[in-house]
């Protein structure tokens, strides 16, 4: 009697889960991305108003970036992510490999004001595998009650002398070295120039020696508004949209300093043998629409990848903050910006997160 | 070390006057509500055997603990060759000590087990090596001295566990139940080693135990424990004899048990009425007055069955139960005035008429194996 | 049975059971039966330890020397090369099989045969190489007809550099060692020999040093705390030390990543302890003590992980030494400090041993925490495992340094039981 009650339960309960699994891979559409601020900014800008027209399921994932995930599913032929938001250098390197569905620009559609897609995104947006949606960015921040007249730009960022106190940077080459570099006077348009040479990584480096011992280093975006908040540090770098949404949704009282900022792509991808291909990509069409992407922009402080989406960003979603002046895409912040390149890094990467470490265990 | 010394000199010096060992007013509890030892005042003279023998949680181990340091009293004093001892702790006593579980170090070899005191008394090495070669010779173990305990079989492990309280030559050794695991064969073999070696080195001992006939072959004296206190402290054939309460009669050896009312007592003899109406003469040893109650005490080996009027002093029919051959003697069941667990040891004898199971006949004692003690009601 | 006894000696044909079969096929047969169905019991276990454990090691072992990158993407160049003798640049018929291959290879989008696989791969050994591979593949399909090595070098100079193609006939080879190279902090020269890192670059042989000191230096700490919590815990009644014991073990029912933040909070200059020295007056505002992100939050925050497994081997075994042992000592004239090294400390080194052992192992494959707290001088060996893994996914170099990892530890284990001796230890 009882064994059959187990019996039958078992049977209720593996019935349940495969149907869910069934169900999983029928209709959900699976969309993966950062988490925190930023997904919340994708769920409200485009998978409600996706979910309204078209009625599908959409289950959201987080993750910390990389292609790890990706490769793995795909090389297992299990491709249960959808679509996924990813860097620019990540979503290069798992097209040269294979790992993505090529996507046709041609089949994007044309902006609001009628320009053709491929004409209505900035320069440098569209890949054979990827479309972006928004360009972030790495600023350095710091708390302007703590800080009376405050840095201004890079080189007081790596001032010890006038601005003491600890510093917050992410723990890997990229960006730093980048930072390092303008703050040690070279000029934005020539960062990458000279760290082609072996001479002007050493010299990043060397920049880096002067505040190492000061250095606390984080991984994840949600880690540095929160060092500022404890006051763990005097000033830190991060992506300028968690420090916004820290400042515009809790208050705090960050400023964020664009001298020198290192802007960046996110873009949609869809791994190779998705189990919804179609639906992705029809999500992927529908997310990059100019109204989408002003949308998103009212939620957090990235810019759009379209042109025609500019003139439509306006203020922040419950608050009287005009998006425009946060966007890193702003002129008035792209005074002194360095775009990050992409090849430098895919080729440069493993090299020098190697010597990096070497450099931080020392 | 020394400390200890200077008390065994002391001793020395001061057996004549004052016992070797004394408890004074001891009083133990753990905690606080009950007392495990009430009242304890003993003393030993050097050189004797002394078992304090008691069921558990008599506060027979306790009082040993307190002496060999281990448990402080909680009031009065304990002497050691006629100094307190309440606050030396147990390392400067001096004292030999043998375990229940004998307590052999088992990452040591026999030998080293041995040498162990001998080394903490920072001794030469090789009068180390002579003194455990002759305590290994003392239990004849001569050839296991590179062995590790668990090699050896539980009576070799008993007699390296003496040998061990013993080479250090204390003039007391406690023992704690030491016998308690072995065998019943092997058992009765230590108990004459250990007997023996006491007589030879001469030193005292306090043995702990719980079984009677173990305390009845070695002891010199015996101090029954019970409920913290010391029942009956005696020699084993005085305690055999003449139990001065029933508990102890009834602890040691075996003992036929008779309920009644005192009716009149005169030069040690008194008169009991059972209560089913017999009348028994009996050695008054620890009654009240006429009219109380008390319970007779008699060994079965005292009783005679069919005896002849002069003989003895009180005569009562039983009948016969049950009937135990057991070669050289039979031991007979009988009811008696009530009692159907009234034995009988009836020796086997050429003359003795068979008896058989349903019978009734006539047995009889005399009035002095017949203790009268305080009322044991079942 | 007495008949049987008797013939036996003087008969010497084998026994025979009551129906005429031989005794010992008899006995075999009914053995077979009873060590079958006892092996049956074991399949669960031994299918689990096959996929769980023996395959993914296998796997690791051979992923660090295995790499057919080179022949998948490029199947006709990786045999043609071979035959090159490494002098100047290879003949105008490699070259032309090479660029036949890449133009191939450029339209090929399966996974692990890409132009992008081989870029990376080549990227391992000549960093900065990547990108004239991608760049070079998009434009190969132009090259119709020879001289097809003018061809090339016109498409980019770097064509030129005979390092490149060395570079190109060894990772053309199914199996390599450049991984293990890697791992080790060395490398092929431009001649082929092998070389040490630029020290610039030199990471993973300073890094797996500082794991095993740091282990090391974590599984002291973690015996000179345990051990007198363990003997503490060993002595008390059993309703008390059961309660205690709970103590020690709650943290093994917390999250890690809960542990983990706890001690941020606790440890970071504006946390708690620093807050509380500050209030003190022990130190002032200004020189609070770095205490997290660093090699000191590293240990502690592992020291108070690691601890059960310390704990718990010393308690079983003191939990079985009798106090008459220590009594025993002491009633032959020993001092407490005397009794305690010469008898009871002994007696526990099987759980120390085996506590040692636990936690050392267990610490030198450790990631998450120094992740966590390790900041810059807090990285461990695993740490940098998990980026090849996860970040870089170089697997094959993940993989070598995992074998290297794998084999420190046995050979660990290896001292330790001579040492020690493995059947003294007792994990509770």
């Amino acid at each position: 009697m009882k064994l059959t009650k187990l019996l039958a339960s078992t049977a209720v309960g593996a019935a349940i889960a495969l149907g869910s699994v069934a169900a999983h891979a029928a209709g959900d559409l699976t969309v993966v991305s950062w988490g925190g601020a930023y997904t919340k900014s994708q769920v409200e800008a485009y998978h409600k108003p996706y979910i309204a027209k078209t009625g599908a399921n959409i289950k959201s994932e987080d993750y910390n970036g990389g292609i790890a995930e990706i490769k793995a599913q795909v090389e297992a032929g299990n491709v249960t992510w959808d679509i996924v938001d990813v860097e620019l250098s990540d979503a290069i390197r798992a097209c040269d490999e294979g790992l993505l569905e090529t996507i046709d620009h041609s089949s994007l559609p044309a902006g609001d004001d009628g320009t053709p897609a491929t004409d209505d995104f900035l320069a440098g947006t569209l890949y054979d595998c990827a479309v972006a949606n928004i360009v972030w960015s790495t600023i350095f921040a710091y708390d302007k009650t703590k800080i009376e007249n405050g840095p201004k730009t890079m080189a007081d960022f790596f001032d010890l002398g006038k601005f003491p106190g600890k510093r917050g940077l992410r723990k890997g080459a990229k960006v730093n070295l980048e930072f390092a570099l303008i703050a040690d006077g070279v000029a934005a348009a020539d960062v990458y120039k000279v760290m082609e040479t072996p001479e002007g990584i050493d010299r990043a480096f060397a920049k880096l020696d002067t505040i190492k011992k000061d250095v606390v280093w984080w991984e994840a975006g949600a880690q540095p508004p929160q060092m500022l908040a404890d006051g763990e540090v005097a000033m830190t770098t991060a992506y300028n949209g968690r420090v916004f949404n820290a400042v515009a949704g809790e208050g705090k009282p960050f400023e964020i300093v664009w001298d020198g900022q290192v802007w960046d792509l996110d873009l949609w991808v869809i791994p190779k043998g998705a189990k919804n291909k179609d639906t992705a990509l029809d999500f992927l069409k529908f997310s990059t629409e100019t109204k989408q992407l002003a949308a998103q922009a009212s939620y957090i402080s990235y810019g759009p990848a379209r042109k025609s989406s500019a003139p439509l960003v306006g203020k922040f979603h419950n608050k009287d903050i005009d998006m425009g002046p946060q966007m890193p895409t702003s002129p008035a912040n792209l005074a002194n910006a360095v775009q990050n390149n992409f090849e430098f890094w895919a080729d440069n990467a493993d090299q020098l997160n190697e010597r990096f470490n070497a450099w931080l265990a020392k | 070390m020394s400390l200890a010394a200077t008390q065994n000199s002391s001793a020395a010096m001061n057996t004549s006057t004052e016992a070797f060992v004394r408890f004074e007013n001891v009083q133990k509890s753990y905690d606080g509500e009950i007392l495990v030892v009430k009242d304890l005042n003993l003393d030993i003279p050097e050189g004797e055997f002394l078992t304090m023998l008691g069921p558990s949680g008599s506060g027979k181990t306790t009082s040993l603990m307190m002496l060999a340091g281990f448990e402080p009293a909680t009031h009065g004093e304990i002497y050691l060759g006629g100094q307190s001892i309440n606050n030396v702790p147990p390392n400067k006593r001096g004292i030999g000590m043998v375990f229940q579980n004998y307590a052999l170090f088992p990452h040591m070899t026999v030998a080293e087990n041995l040498a162990f005191p001998l080394m903490v008394r920072k001794l030469g090495k090789a009068e180390i090596e002579a003194k455990v070669q002759r305590a290994l010779e003392m239990v004849e173990l001569p050839q296991m001295g590179g062995r590790r305990p668990a090699q050896l079989s539980g009576g070799q492990q008993q007699r390296v566990a003496v040998a061990r309280a013993l080479v250090f030559d204390p003039k007391l050794i406690l023992m704690d139940e030491p016998l308690g695991a072995l065998d019943k064969q092997l058992r009765e073999q230590m108990q004459y080693e250990i007997k023996h070696i006491h007589e030879n080195l001469g030193v005292t001992v306090v043995y702990v135990t719980h079984d009677q006939s173990e305390a009845l072959t070695m002891s010199d004296r015996i101090a029954v424990f019970e409920d913290g206190v010391i029942q009956q402290l005696s020699t084993p054939d005085d305690l055999y004899e003449r139990p001065m309460n029933s508990f102890v009669a009834q602890f040691i050896g075996e003992n036929n048990k008779l309920h009644g009312r005192l009716t009149n007592e005169k030069d040690g003899i008194c008169t009991v009425e059972l209560d089913d109406g017999s009348k028994l003469k009996a050695a008054a040893v620890n009654v009240g007055g006429a009219g109380e109650r008390t319970t007779l005490s008699l060994r079965p080996e005292r009783i005679e069955i069919d005896p002849s009027a002069n003989q003895v002093d009180n005569t009562i029919t039983g009948e016969i139960l049950e009937l135990i051959y057991l070669g050289d003697h039979i031991r007979t069941r009988m009811n008696v005035a009530g009692n159907t667990e009234f034995i009988v040891k009836v020796p086997n004898n050429a003359g003795n008429k068979p008896l058989a199971e349903g019978a009734k006949v006539k047995v009889g004692w005399k009035a002095e194996d017949c203790r009268a003690l305080d009322p044991l009601e079942v | 049975m007495t008949d049987v006894a008797m013939s036996a000696p003087t008969n010497h044909a084998p026994l025979i059971a009551a129906d005429g079969v031989p005794l010992k096929l008899k006995l075999a047969r009914t053995t077979r039966r009873m060590k079958w169905r006892a092996f049956l019991l074991t399949v669960p276990l031994v299918l689990f330890l096959l996929i769980a454990f023996v395959m993914p090691i296998g796997e690791m072992l051979y992923r660090s020397m295995h790499n057919p990158t080179g022949s998948n993407v490029m199947p006709q160049f990786s045999v043609a090369i071979q035959d090159w003798d490494g002098e100047g640049l290879p003949s105008e018929e490699i070259f032309k099989i090479f660029v036949e291959d890449m133009t191939a290879a450029k339209k090929n989008r399966e996974v692990g045969k890409t132009i992008g696989n081989l870029a990376t791969r080549v990227n391992y050994e000549i960093p900065g190489s990547r990108s004239l591979f991608t760049r070079t593949a998009r434009k190969t399909k132009n090259i119709k007809e020879g001289p097809y090595k003018e061809a090339l070098l016109a498409l980019d100079q770097k064509w030129e550099n005979p390092v490149l193609w060395r570079t190109l006939q060894r990772v053309s080879k199914d199996y390599t060692l450049a991984f293990y190279l890697a791992a080790t902090d060395r490398k092929y020269a431009e001649n082929g020999d092998i070389v040490s890192a630029d020290p610039l670059y030199q990471i993973y042989l300073p890094i797996l040093f500082k794991t095993i000191w740091m282990s090391a230096l974590i599984t002291l700490f973690c015996f000179i705390i345990a051990y007198p919590v363990s003997y503490l815990l060993s002595t008390l009644p059993l309703r008390t030390s059961n309660l205690l014991m709970i103590l020690v073990l709650l943290p093994f029912w917390t999250s890690l990543l809960v542990r983990t933040s706890a001690w941020i909070a606790m440890l970071q200059t504006q946390g708690v302890i620093n807050n509380i020295m500050v209030y003190l007056g022990v130190i002032t505002d200004e020189s609070r003590i770095q205490m997290i992100y660093n090699l000191t939050g590293t240990i502690i925050a592992m020291v108070h992980i690691l601890l059960p497994f310390m704990i718990l081997p010393l308690y079983s075994v003191m939990k079985t030494i009798p106090p008459t042992y220590m009594r025993a000592a002491r009633s032959m004239g020993a001092s407490g400090t005397y009794s305690f090294i010469k008898v009871y400390f002994p007696q526990t080194i099987p759980g120390i041993a085996a506590g040692t052992l636990l936690v050392f192992i267990l610490a030198i494959g450790y990631y998450i925490t120094p992740a966590l707290v390790g900041g810059s001088d807090g990285l461990l060996i695993s740490n940098l495992i998990a980026d090849h893994i996860k970040k870089t996914l170089n697997w094959s170099l993940g993989a070598a340094l995992g074998t290297i990892l794998l084999v420190v530890v046995l050979v660990f284990y290896w001292i330790y039981n001579k040492l020690v001796g493995v059947d003294n230890l007792k994990f509770g």
